[in-house]
């Protein structure tokens, strides 16, 4: 189905002017922690934490120099190769079986399907304990490769139903016109499913790689010290020893950063990421 | 590729039949196996073995001790009144902020979808929230905005007569689900977005053809359509908000006492401080067969979606 043209109301009402203010209004609102997280990390400790908020000063690189100093980069390291691992996975593993319930489905691909996205909605908190005893008993606690594993399985779903979503909306025409032309089935996956999917595949690797750089839970009781990763770092910051809300400014908007931008990136596709799909 | 399956029918996502040759059923399958087994390797292997532990007693400190133990975790977590205040408090936050949040995201979702100045740069604003990774967005809320001396809440709030409030020793859950609104809203405003833009404009074209008032438009067009969207937005955040975790750990930590513990932190707590392995696996259980409850409400309005679609 051809995509329709999705703007109904042409030109500006006089009311738009109010509906813009409110708007910009609430955008305000709602980015203020941000931008506040943001700034304070260019401060000195003394001016992030004064009453009322300080909002002019000379910004400083102080605070972000000192994160760096404090061994944030195993972290950081950490985090990469946990979130960008993982998602090359998911693609790797996420596109054949998306190809599998879509274009050449197998028998009881809905069954399949809908058991996929049950996973996703399994709560962390009742499968970790096992997770722990497992991997303690194999020697494997505070190791990249198995946090890169569940993140792979948490991710999996999504990116299936994703891709799903992207290969359903290749044009029947292109398929049967490869078949005619005697294309095999690895040149037809190669020359023309791929490519077409291109930015379908890279909406969806954005989304996996979000949902595994900010993920807490599993980080912080399957990792320790060697392989614990960037929202690790942060616990400690959790007391309030002296005047530290500058350094964890710049620490959080560290952290915060890839995402966001990422996000920014990718948000023509973050509803379709969110609800599996199911809505575009 | 085989003649008996043509690509067409299957584009039409009718599913091939119950007559496919055995090796052809295989060959399907096969892309599918790795990520399957994966899956299952990692979520339903674990959950069964949680069932197993949930019928055990068992302590990590005391290894070897294990026994057969019947239903009796299960009577212990319910009759626990830490774990009845955990479900208590689940409800109440999670029912607080997936209401709020959509009432906000209905609210934004309406003005995004008018024509203005900047219209995408605001929506790029209202989207970060959800993005900015939530352990730093807790510790951000927990000291700059929350601090009853520097925080930007009680500054924001001193022309009310609000005055050097310690919101999160005194009002843990209000804060907790303030603080999950903000991150949530932007969640429930895509997908309602989505929602009012996939309208057929020829619809809303004809009603106001019609001479149908604005108010008669929605109510009549705009909100039977976006029924659906909202639902899917109320069940899938309950499903996630239910699992929150991090804000917990690192704004409250529970507390204070009690107040803000809710199940996964329950669970984590009873799981790496007690290490009582078998009433966290009861309470784990008894938290799966209430997602499943939810989940499966979920299933079904995304199932409609698809239908719909097609």
């Amino acid at each position: 189905m051809p995509a329709q043209p999705k703007r109904r109301r042409s030109g500006p009402r006089p009311s738009n002017v109010l509906v813009g203010v409110a708007a910009w209004a609430a955008a305000l609102v709602f980015f203020f922690p941000v931008l506040w997280m943001f700034v304070s990390g260019f401060k000195q400790e003394a001016q992030a934490s004064t009453d009322p908020p300080t909002f002019l000063f000379a910004p400083t690189l102080d605070q972000f120099a000192a994160i760096l100093g404090r061994d944030f980069t195993p972290y950081l390291l950490n985090s990469l190769m946990a979130s960008v691992g993982s998602t090359l996975l998911v693609l790797a593993l996420a596109t054949p079986a998306a190809y599998a319930l879509s274009l050449r489905p197998v028998p009881g691909w809905r069954d399949s399907l809908f058991f996929f996205i049950s996973t996703r909605f399994m709560p962390p908190a009742a499968i970790i304990l096992p997770l722990y005893i497992i991997a303690s008993n194999a020697d494997v606690l505070d190791n990249v490769t198995v946090l890169s594993l569940v993140y792979t399985a948490m991710n999996l779903p999504i990116a299936v139903w994703m891709i799903r979503s992207f290969l359903l909306e290749l044009p029947t025409a292109v398929l049967e016109a490869a078949k005619i032309d005697g294309a095999g089935f690895f040149t037809e996956v190669r020359r023309i499913i791929l490519p077409m999917i291109a930015p379908g595949l890279a909406a969806t690797a954005l989304i996996c790689f979000i949902f595994a750089w900010n993920e807490f839970f599993f980080a912080v009781s399957l990792t320790s010290t060697r392989a614990a990763t960037v929202p690790v770092f942060l616990t400690g910051f959790i007391t309030s020893e002296g005047l530290f809300l500058a350094r964890l400014s710049a620490a959080a908007t560290m952290a915060a950063l890839p995402v966001v931008l990422a996000g920014w990136l990718a948000q023509k596709w973050l509803v379709r990421g969110l609800t599996m799909g199911a809505v575009k | 590729m085989t003649a008996t399956a043509p690509p067409a029918p299957a584009r039409e996502r009718r599913g091939p039949g119950p007559k496919l040759p055995l090796g052809e059923r295989w060959s399907r399958r096969g892309p599918l196996l790795p990520a399957l087994l994966l899956v299952v390797l990692f979520t339903q292997l674990p959950m069964a073995v949680t069932v197993y532990y949930s019928l055990q007693s068992r302590n990590l400190l005391r290894p070897g001790e294990s026994a057969f133990a019947g239903f009796d975790n299960y009577v212990a977590v319910v009759t626990d009144a830490h774990f009845r205040g955990a479900v208590v408090n689940t409800v109440v936050l999670t029912a607080g902020v997936v209401l709020l949040a959509m009432a906000l995201g209905v609210a934004l979702a309406v003005l995004l979808d008018q024509r203005f100045l900047g219209r995408n740069v605001v929506r790029t604003l209202l989207i970060t929230p959800f993005l900015v990774m939530p352990a730093a967005a807790a510790l951000v809320w927990k000291h700059a905005m929350f601090n009853p001396l520097f925080g930007v809440l009680n500054w924001a709030l001193s022309p009310f007569g609000v005055d050097r409030v310690d919101w999160v020793s005194e009002y843990p859950m209000f804060s907790l689900v303030l603080m999950l609104t903000w991150q949530w809203t932007p969640f429930m405003m895509l997908i309602v977005l989505a929602g009012l833009q996939s309208q057929d404009p020829e619809v809303l074209e004809a009603a106001r053809v019609d001479g149908a008032s604005a108010l008669q438009t929605f109510r009549r067009i705009t909100f039977p359509h976006l029924r659906r969207f909202i639902e899917l937005g109320l069940l899938l955040g309950s499903i996630f908000i239910v699992n929150t975790f991090d804000p917990i750990y690192l704004i409250t930590q529970g507390g204070p006492g009690q107040a803000t513990t809710n199940l996964p932190y329950f669970i984590y707590q009873v799981t790496f401080r007690a290490f009582e392995v078998g009433e966290a696996a009861a309470a784990g259980v008894v938290v799966v067969l209430c997602t499943i409850l939810i989940a499966s409400f979920a299933l079904r309005v995304i199932s409609g979606l698809f239908r719909e679609e097609r």
